[in-house]
C-alpha cells in the first residue's frame, strides 16, 4: 500500500515536470506570496503580468514561461524554492528576490548551477562586493545606496543630528549603514527593532526614546507592513511638528493608499528617496505607469518597477543573442549592456552587475485626481555608484 | 535621568500590560476550568481587529464597530466551543494542542481568503487621534483610551468574578471542576459562556490594538505565546495571577527594550549592544517563566484548593 | 507497537526501507534529481521526529520545544565552518556534546514538572536558544548563515553530492531505527514506557524515573542534534527560524501523523507531512486551510495514525 502511494508520487512528478520545452524562455521568479508583506508580491505580479503583456509572452519570437514561487518571507523557503526552480523547472533565468536575507540564502544554488540571477529588490552589501558574481545583474540598487542620497539630502539641508530606526536584518542595517556613511552630523540614537514574520509593530518606546533625544529629525526605514503602522504612530504621537521624518522604502505606492484612507496626513510634504518615480518623464515609465492606473486603478511601487524592468532587461538579452541560450557568455555580454529602456531612463551597470544610476529626492504630493503619489523634488546624486563596487574582484 | 522619557515609558508598560491582561484572563479561564489548552486563542484576537475593521469600513463609525465585533466576536467564540472544544475536554493536553494549532493555520488562511494578505487599517474618529498634555508630558490620546478599556474590562472581570453567581461558579470550576459538576450546574453551559467571554476579551484587545498596528493575518500568534507564559506564571484559573503577572511582563518587555541597550553598552560595544539588546529583552520573558517554575510550579497566585 | 517482520505490516515497512535504500538510483533513472532533494529533507526531518518520539511516544513526555537541537546541530556545522573548520568529525563531536549539554541542564530542570507545564518550559528553553542565536550578529542572527562547503571526511565517506549524502542520511536513519528499536524492548525502555502511564507506580517499584527520564531526553536530544548536523549539510544554509517553537509543533505533528509509540510511525508521518505540504502548496496558495482542516480532523476521528491504520492490514 506504501509501495503503491510512492509509485503514484512518482508518475505524479514525472506528468508535473514533462512539459520541458527547448523552444522556450523559462523565467523562475522568487517574491512574497503569503504573510502580510504579500501585498508587495501582489504589486510584483500585477507589474510582471503587464509587462509579459507589454511583450506579447515572447522574447525573440521564444514563448516566455515564467514559474512565479512563494518565500513566504522566510530564507530557507526561498532557498527551497529556488532550488526547485532551478532542479526541476530548469530555469534559464532567476529573477526577484525582495528580501536580502533571502537573497543570500539562495543565490549559491542559482549561480552555481550556471544560470543568471536577477535582483528585482535586494542588494545587500555582500552580493556587491566580497560576492559578487558574473551572472549577477541587478533592476534594483544596492541596500547602502538609496540611504546615502538621503543622509547626502539631510547634510544639504542642514540638519545637524538624527535619531535612527530600522528594523534588525542585513538590508535595515545596510540602511542605517548607508546614512551614517554620508551624514555628518550626530546619531542621537539608533533603534534596530525585531523584525522576521513576526516583527514588532508597536514602536511607542522607540518613539518616546527618540522624541526624548533631542534629535533634529528622524530617519526610519519600515517596509512592508510596518511602515503603515510605524507612520500611524508617528503621528498619533504628534511629532510632525517637533521630529520631521525622512525615510527610505516606507512610503510608497503600496502604503500611501492606506495611509490615504486612514487619513494620516502627517505623511503628506515627508521626503523621501529612491531611483525612481512614477512621475519620472520617459517612454517607458508614461507607458508602465499609465497602463498600470488604469488597470488597477492605484500607481505601482518601486517594487513593481524593478520587477518590469527585470523582464525587459531579460527580453533584451534573449533578443540580443537571437534566442540561443547556448551561449553563456554572450547572454551574459548582453545582460551586461543594460541595451533596454528602463522606466527609470537610461543607466550602466558596473563591474559588479550594480546599476549605476540616478537618485531623487521626492515627496510625498496629491495627484489632480486626489491619489496620494511622491513626486521628484530634485536630483541628488548623478551616475551614482554603490561603495562596495571595489570590493568586488570582477 | 529623563523623568519624561521614564514616565511616558511607565505608561507605555500599562498599556502592553493590560493588552496582555485581555488576553491572558480569557485563556486562564479557558485553561482553570475546562482544563484546555487553546493555542488559538491568538486567532480571536485577529478576528476581533478584522471584524471591528471591516464594521467601521461599513459603517463610519468606531465605536458600532467594537460594540457589533464583540458580539460577533462572542458567538464565533461559542461556535468554536460547541463545535470543536467540547469534543476535546475529556482528551489529552496533546490534542488540543494539535487540534488548536490546526485552527490557527485554518483561520489565517481564511482571513487570506475573505480579506486579503494586505493588512487592513482601522482609522480613528478625530477626536481620537490627537494628543493630551499634562504640564510637559504629551501622551497620544488613543493609548490613555486603551488604558482605560483595559481597565474598566479588567473592572468588570473582578465584579462578575467576585460579586455574581456566575462569577461564583467560575470560581468553584476554576478550583474543582467535578465537585461543580456533582452538583448539578448545567456544565455545558458554563463552559459555553466562559469560552465565548474569553473569545469575546481576546477580540476586544485586538479591537483596541489594531487601530494603532493594523489588523494582519497572523497577528495573534505570537503574542499568544506571551499570553501563555502570563498564564502559566500567574497560575492556571487566577484571574488575579493574570492581572499583575500580565503588568509585570508589560513592565519589563517595555524598560528592556527602552533601556537595556543603555545598559549593554556598558558592558559591551555598542554595535553588539544594538542587536543583543532586542533578543535579550525578548528572552527576559522566558527566563522569568523558567525561574519562577523552578521555584513556584503552580505559579504566582495559584487559585486556592486547586484540583490540579 | 514493535512488529515483527512476519506481520504484513512489518513486510510494508520493510518493502518501503528497500525503496529507500534504492531511492538516489530510482531518482536518477527518472531524471528528477528535485524529488532526491525532497526526500532527503524528509529523512532528515524523520529522523528528528523518531528522536522525538522516543520521548513523547514512548515516554509520554510533550515537548514543545525540541527542534531546538535541530538548530544547535545545524549550528555546530555552520559556526565551524565560519572560521574556515570543516572537518566532519569536529561537527559531529561538537554536536553530540552540546547537545548532550542543553539537553541535560534544561532536561534537569524541565523534568521536575509534568503536564502542560512541562511542555511550556521545553517551549521556553527553546525560545530562549533562538533568541539567543538570533542576536549573535557575527554568525548571521536573522539573516542566517551560509555554508559553503560540506562537513569533511575521508575521500571514501564524504557527504559531497547529493547521492553521499543522501546515504549518510540512509545510514543514519537506520542506525536510529535499530537503536530505538532495542532500546524499547530493554529493560531501559520498559521503565520509561512504564513511566509514562504510571509513574507512581514505577517509583514504588523502586526505579528512579526521574534518572531514566533524563537520560532518555538526553539521548534524544543528541539523535535529534546528528539530525541537525546533516540538515546543515544538506541546506548549506542555517537561520534561527529553525528553531521557532511552530517548527516544534510541525515535529510533533509528524510524530501523532505516524502513531505514537511505534517504530516506524513517526517516519512515515514526517514523509507525508512534507509530500503533502509540497503537493498541497502546488494547488492553492491557500493550502494552510486544507492543512489546518485535515489536522483538526485527524485529531478528531483518526485515532493512532498511519501506524493504526497499517495495523488493520494484520487483522
Amino acid at each position: 500500500m506504501i509501495n503503491q502511494a510512492k509509485y503514484s508520487l512518482l508518475v505524479a512528478a514525472l506528468a508535473l515536470a514533462g512539459t520541458a520545452h527547448a523552444d522556450s524562455v523559462k523565467i523562475g521568479f522568487v517574491s512574497t506570496l503569503t504573510t502580510p508583506a504579500g501585498v508587495i508580491g501582489a504589486d510584483i505580479q500585477n507589474s510582471v503580468d503587464l509587462a509579459l503583456e507589454h511583450i506579447d509572452h515572447k522574447m525573440a519570437n521564444l514563448d516566455v514561461e515564467l514559474f512565479m514561487e512563494d518565500d513566504g518571507f522566510k530564507p530557507d523557503v526561498g532557498k527551497q524554492k529556488t532550488d526547485k526552480l532551478v532542479k526541476q523547472n530548469d530555469v534559464d533565468f532567476v529573477a526577484g528576490y525582495i528580501w536580502s536575507h533571502v537573497l543570500l540564502a539562495s543565490m549559491n544554488s542559482v549561480l552555481s548551477a550556471n544560470k543568471f540571477l536577477i535582483s528585482a529588490n535586494a542588494g545587500p552589501s555582500q552580493v556587491a562586493g566580497k560576492r559578487c558574481h558574473e551572472n549577477f545583474f541587478s533592476t534594483s540598487w544596492q541596500n547602502d545606496q538609496t540611504p546615502m542620497a538621503l543622509g547626502e539630502h539631510l547634510n544639504k539641508e542642514g540638519i545637524r543630528s538624527l535619531y535612527v530606526m530600522a528594523p534588525n536584518y542585513a538590508a535595515g542595517k545596510d540602511m542605517v549603514a548607508g546614512v551614517e556613511s554620508i551624514f555628518e552630523g550626530e546619531i542621537k540614537g539608533k533603534d534596530l527593532t525585531k523584525w522576521g514574520a513576526d516583527a514588532q509593530l508597536d514602536f511607542s518606546a522607540e518613539l518616546a526614546k527618540a522624541k526624548a533625544s533631542g534629535a533634529q529629525a528622524l530617519f526610519v526605514f519600515y517596509p512592508g507592513k510596518a511602515g503603515p503602522a510605524f507612520l500611524k504612530q508617528y503621528q498619533q504621537a504628534g511629532l510632525q511638528s517637533v521630529l520631521p521624518l525622512y525615510s527610505v522604502f516606507t512610503v510608497d505606492a503600496i502604503s500611501l493608499p492606506r495611509l490615504q484612507k486612514a487619513k494620516l496626513e502627517g505623511v503628506l510634504g515627508s521626503k523621501n528617496t529612491q531611483a525612481w518615480s512614477p512621475d519620472l518623464d520617459n517612454a517607458a515609465n508614461k507607458r508602465f505607469v499609465g497602463d498600470y492606473l488604469a488597470k488597477h486603478g492605484g500607481y505601482p511601487s518601486f517594487y513593481g518597477a524593478q520587477a518590469y524592468d527585470s523582464i525587459m532587461l531579460i527580453k533584451s538579452a534573449v533578443e540580443s543573442v537571437n534566442g540561443d541560450l547556448s551561449d553563456k557568455n554572450a547572454v551574459r555580454d548582453a545582460l551586461r549592456l543594460a541595451n533596454y529602456e528602463s522606466v527609470r531612463g537610461p543607466y550602466t551597470y558596473g563591474n559588479n552587475g550594480m546599476p549605476i544610476q540616478n537618485f531623487y529626492l521626492r515627496e510625498v504630493v496629491e495627484d489632480d485626481e486626489g491619489r496620494w503619489t511622491t513626486k521628484v523634488v530634485e536630483t541628488v546624486f548623478e551616475n551614482h555608484q554603490d561603495p562596495y563596487a571595489s570590493d568586488c574582484k570582477l | 535621568m529623563d523623568w519624561n522619557l521614564l514616565i511616558s515609558q511607565l505608561v507605555n508598560s500599562i498599556q502592553l500590560g493590560l493588552l496582555l491582561f485581555l488576553l491572558a484572563s480569557g485563556l486562564t479561564l479557558i485553561f482553570g476550568i475546562m482544563d484546555f489548552i487553546n493555542l488559538s486563542h491568538g486567532s480571536f484576537y485577529m478576528m476581533g481587529a478584522y471584524f471591528c475593521g471591516s464594521i467601521v469600513a461599513a459603517t463610519g463609525s468606531f465605536f458600532t464597530g467594537i460594540i457589533v465585533g464583540l458580539v460577533g466576536i462572542f458567538f464565533l467564540g461559542a461556535l468554536v466551543e460547541w463545535l470543536i472544544a467540547r469534543r476535546l475536554y475529556k482528551e489529552n493536553h496533546l490534542d488540543h494542542v494539535l487540534v488548536t494549532f490546526g485552527l490557527i493555520l485554518v483561520f489565517d488562511a481564511l482571513v487570506h481568503i475573505i480579506w486579503g494578505p494586505s493588512g487592513l487599517s482601522i482609522p480613528l474618529p478625530d477626536f481620537l487621534n490627537g494628543q493630551i498634555q499634562f504640564g510637559s508630558l504629551v501622551f497620544p490620546v488613543y493609548r490613555l483610551v486603551i488604558i482605560s478599556g483595559g481597565l474598566a474590562v479588567a473592572g468588570i472581570l473582578y465584579l462578575l468574578i467576585s460579586r455574581t453567581r456566575l462569577g461564583m461558579l467560575i470560581r468553584a470550576g476554576a478550583s474543582n471542576r467535578d465537585m461543580v459538576e456533582s452538583l448539578g450546574i448545567n456544565i455545558n453551559r458554563l463552559f459555553l459562556f466562559v469560552f465565548a467571554l474569553g473569545a469575546a476579551m481576546a477580540g476586544f484587545a485586538g479591537m483596541l490594538i489594531a487601530p494603532i498596528t493594523e489588523a494582519t493575518i497572523g497577528m495573534g500568534n505570537d503574542i499568544i505565546i506571551i499570553a501563555f507564559v502570563v498564564v502559566i506564571v500567574g497560575g492556571i484559573g487566577s484571574i488575579k495571577g493574570a492581572f499583575y503577572v500580565a503588568l509585570m511582563i508589560g513592565f519589563i518587555d517595555t524598560m528592556s527594550r527602552s533601556y537595556l541597550d543603555d545598559f549593554l553598552e556598558l558592558l559591551v560595544s555598542t554595535a553588539a549592544a544594538e542587536t543583543a539588546a532586542p533578543a535579550i529583552s525578548a528572552m527576559l520573558v522566558y527566563v522569568l517563566m523558567a525561574v519562577v517554575l523552578a521555584f513556584k510550579p503552580t505559579g504566582l497566585f495559584p487559585p486556592t484548593a486547586g484540583n490540579r | 507497537m514493535v512488529k515483527s517482520s512476519g506481520t504484513r505490516s512489518g513486510k510494508v515497512y520493510l518493502g518501503m526501507l528497500f525503496l529507500l535504500s534504492i531511492a538516489p538510483f530510482l531518482f536518477q533513472w527518472t531524471n528528477q534529481p528535485f524529488l532526491l532533494d525532497l526526500l532527503s529533507r524528509g529523512l532528515i526531518i524523520g529522523i528528528a521526529a523518531l528522536s522525538l518520539n522516543l520521548i513523547l511516544g514512548y515516554g509520554g513526555m510533550i515537548s514543545l520545544g525540541h527542534v531546538a537541537y535541530l538548530g544547535i546541530g545545524a549550528y555546530c556545522v555552520g559556526i565551524p565552518a565560519y572560521y574556515d573548520i570543516y572537518s566532519g568529525w569536529i561537527h559531529l563531536s561538537l554536536a553530540v556534546v552540546t547537545c548532550a549539554l542543553f539537553a541535560l541542564i534544561t532536561g534537569a530542570v524541565s523534568l521536575r514538572t509534568k503536564g502542560v507545564y512541562f511542555i511550556m518550559i521545553t517551549m521556553a528553553f527553546s525560545q530562549m536558544i533562538y533568541f539567543i542565536f538570533l542576536s549573535l550578529e557575527e554568525y548571521g542572527a536573522d539573516d542566517g548563515l551560509v555554508i559553503y562547503a560540506r562537513s569533511e571526511f575521508p575521500v571514501w565517506i564524504n557527504m559531497e553530492g547529493a547521492f553521499s549524502l543522501y546515504y549518510w542520511i540512509f545510514g543514519l536513519l537506520i542506525l536510529t531505527l535499530f537503536f530505538i528499536h532495542r532500546l524499547v524492548r530493554s529493560r531501559f525502555g520498559r521503565v520509561i514506557i512504564g513511566s509514562k502511564y504510571n509513574d507512581l507506580r514505577m517509583q514504588s517499584l523502586g526505579f528512579n524515573t526521574y534518572g531514566y527520564r533524563l537520560t532518555c531526553y538526553v539521548i534524544s536530544a543528541v539523535i535529534c542534534g546528528l539530525a541537525g548536523v546533516l540538515l546543515g549539510n544538506f541546506t548549506s544554509f542555517i537561520s534561527p527560524e529553525m528553531m521557532s517553537w511552530t517548527r516544534s509543533g510541525e515535529l510533533i505533528f509528524m510524530v501523532i501523523i505516524g502513531g505514537t509509540g511505534s517504530l516506524f510511525g513517526p517516519l512515515f508521518g514526517a514523509l507525508s507531512f512534507l509530500f503533502l505540504e509540497e503537493a498541497l502548496s502546488l494547488i492553492t496558495i491557500y493550502w494552510h486551510l486544507i492543512f489546518g482542516g485535515l489536522l483538526i480532523a485527524l485529531v478528531l476521528f483518526g485515532r493512532g495514525g498511519i501506524d493504526a491504520w497499517l495495523s488493520k492490514l494484520d487483522k
